[in-house]
């Protein structure tokens, strides 16, 4: 399942594992990134944790745990290659898996047709 | 992650004659000095950072003051010499058809503005920054009053930078290749006069063209014809003058700032100096005098980060990476498309100034290590024969 946050992440959820990114909105927002500063493999975040951040040409920008859980693999390639992330954002450009702890707080995510409202 | 979302221009900012254009061309706008303009068209930042050094840019630069000081005598030396009250530069002796880069002082040495003059013959034009063009133009106009009669000109103002720049003017203005790095000259283009200056805030070779607001758009477009030619935004505009070592007025350069201090000593020239023909007689003097032969206690530097995080404006740089108190503060910062590596200027101690020390800047609480570097990080491209 595919679902969003009011900060413009998405992730796709297997069971308890989250796939977490950027949405093309937030991409596009952000312009060109040259950096991308992803979380330990391990780590531990609560919901709305700073998880990772990311540099574009003008500004650096917090990506947050749309949900709790542990890191348990993250997306070297965008590390690499900033670019992906603006030219795949919702595939390639994914930025870390979640193991998620507590998927109650799931039903307060946004669908896709309320995040579409969202932006506009 | 907070994500600004802005779909129309506020009534309050102001236009320049190209605004319809950047709409039609996809730009993403943002306020800049009271202005609605460009910050980036459909390429993005780094696209058109690294056209503009690959071909030809094109920038609106229309917000930027544009000031004709008249001499009431009908002799330009005595614009020149009124106009040398205000600013430590030799403008006396600059040749008609030739431009300097000048700094506007304070009473304490600092900067209230950087400009371009260029000597049209029968008048001085400058080119102003847009935040400071009402205080600049009030200034000459209240001090240069006996002398001078200030005339604010309201045309559009396009800069055209890049190796292919020359090609591509030449097809519309032939007589632009005999223009050298800072000559100035009146061209017809697309059957219109225009003051073309050999100059730019890139560190390309180029031209910046200014010209009556009604044919703005029309010579945009014609220039966008020219297949090397893309429309470049102001977040480009700020990495390419980064690069090249440029000051943003503001950030690097400020009221606070003497012109010693901002390694722009080379602005003074001898005449002007304190043994010089025409020494002194501008704000600040005596402050500048004395950094200029005893010494400043900081300077404007480069910076290279030695990872991949950019550090930008306002980070606190640091002697060791454990030590406490600042020594220093980073005033521009960003991310060099040309070096794909970060880069920054700041200001440091003249002891630790020096190119290849290493000092740490902080970023989100982490100290990281950057080393000084000399400037400009790209060498510039000027024609200068």
């Amino acid at each position: 399942m595919l679902k969003y946050t009011e900060d413009h992440e998405w992730l796709k959820l297997d069971g308890d594992i989250a796939t977490v990114g950027i949405t093309e909105h937030a991409a596009t927002q952000l312009g060109d990134l040259v950096f991308v500063q992803l979380p330990e493999v391990g780590a531990k975040f609560d919901k709305g944790g700073e998880a990772a951040v990311v540099e574009s040409v003008k500004a650096a920008s917090d990506i947050f745990a749309p949900l709790a859980g542990e890191v348990i693999e993250v997306n070297e390639a965008i590390a690499n290659d900033p670019a992906i992330v603006n030219s795949d954002p919702q595939n390639a450009g994914w930025f870390f898996k979640l193991k998620v702890t507590d998927l109650k707080p799931l039903g307060e995510l946004l669908d896709e047709a309320a995040y579409k409202k969202l932006i506009g | 992650m907070s994500v600004k979302v802005s779909k129309t221009s506020p009534e309050e900012l102001r236009r320049t004659p190209l605004h319809a254009l950047h709409l039609a061309l996809g730009a993403r706008m943002v306020p800049f000095a009271g202005y609605d303009m460009p910050l980036q068209f459909e390429s993005g930042v780094l696209k058109e950072h690294l056209h503009t050094r690959a071909a030809a840019g094109l920038f609106d630069v229309s917000h930027m003051g544009q000031i004709r000081v008249l001499p009431k005598s009908g002799n330009i030396a005595d614009a020149a010499r009124a106009l040398e009250r205000l600013v430590p530069a030799d403008i006396l002796g600059m040749a008609p058809d030739r431009q300097r880069y000048v700094v506007f002082t304070n009473d304490s040495g600092g900067i209230h503005d950087d400009a371009m003059v260029a000597n049209r013959g029968d008048h001085l034009l400058l080119i102003v920054n847009a935040a400071c063009k009402e205080a600049d133009e009030d200034r000459l106009r209240v001090q240069l009053a006996d002398e001078c009669a200030v005339e604010r000109s309201e045309r559009a103002l396009l800069a055209l930078q890049g190796p292919n720049a020359e090609a591509v003017l030449a097809r519309f203005a032939p007589d632009c290749t005999s223009l050298r790095f800072m000559d100035v000259r009146q061209l017809l283009i697309m059957g219109v006069d225009c003051i073309v200056m050999r100059s730019g805030y890139t560190g390309e070779d180029g031209f910046e063209i200014s010209m009556p607001s009604d044919v703005a758009q029309e010579i945009s477009e014609g220039l966008l014809e020219d297949p090397n030619v893309k429309p470049i935004g102001l977040g480009a505009r700020d990495t390419l003058r980064l690069e090249a070592g440029l000051c943003l007025y503001g950030s690097d350069i400020d009221e606070t700032t003497t012109p010693v201090e901002a390694s722009l000593a080379w602005v003074i020239p001898n005449v002007r100096r304190r043994n010089g023909e025409r020494g002194g007689g501008f704000p600040g003097a005596s402050t500048i005098f004395d950094q200029l032969e005893h010494g400043v206690m900081r300077r404007r530097i480069g910076l290279r980060p030695e990872g991949r995080i950019p550090v930008r404006v306002g980070a606190a740089l640091f002697a060791r990476g454990g030590e406490e108190g600042s020594i220093g503060n980073v005033t521009s910062g960003g991310f060099s498309p040309t070096l794909n590596a970060p880069i920054a200027m700041g200001y440091l101690p003249s002891s630790v100034a020096r190119t290849g020390n290493r000092v740490f800047a902080e970023v989100r609480g982490q100290r990281l290590p950057a080393i000084v570097a000399g400037l400009p990080f790209v060498s510039p491209r000027y024609k200068r024969s």
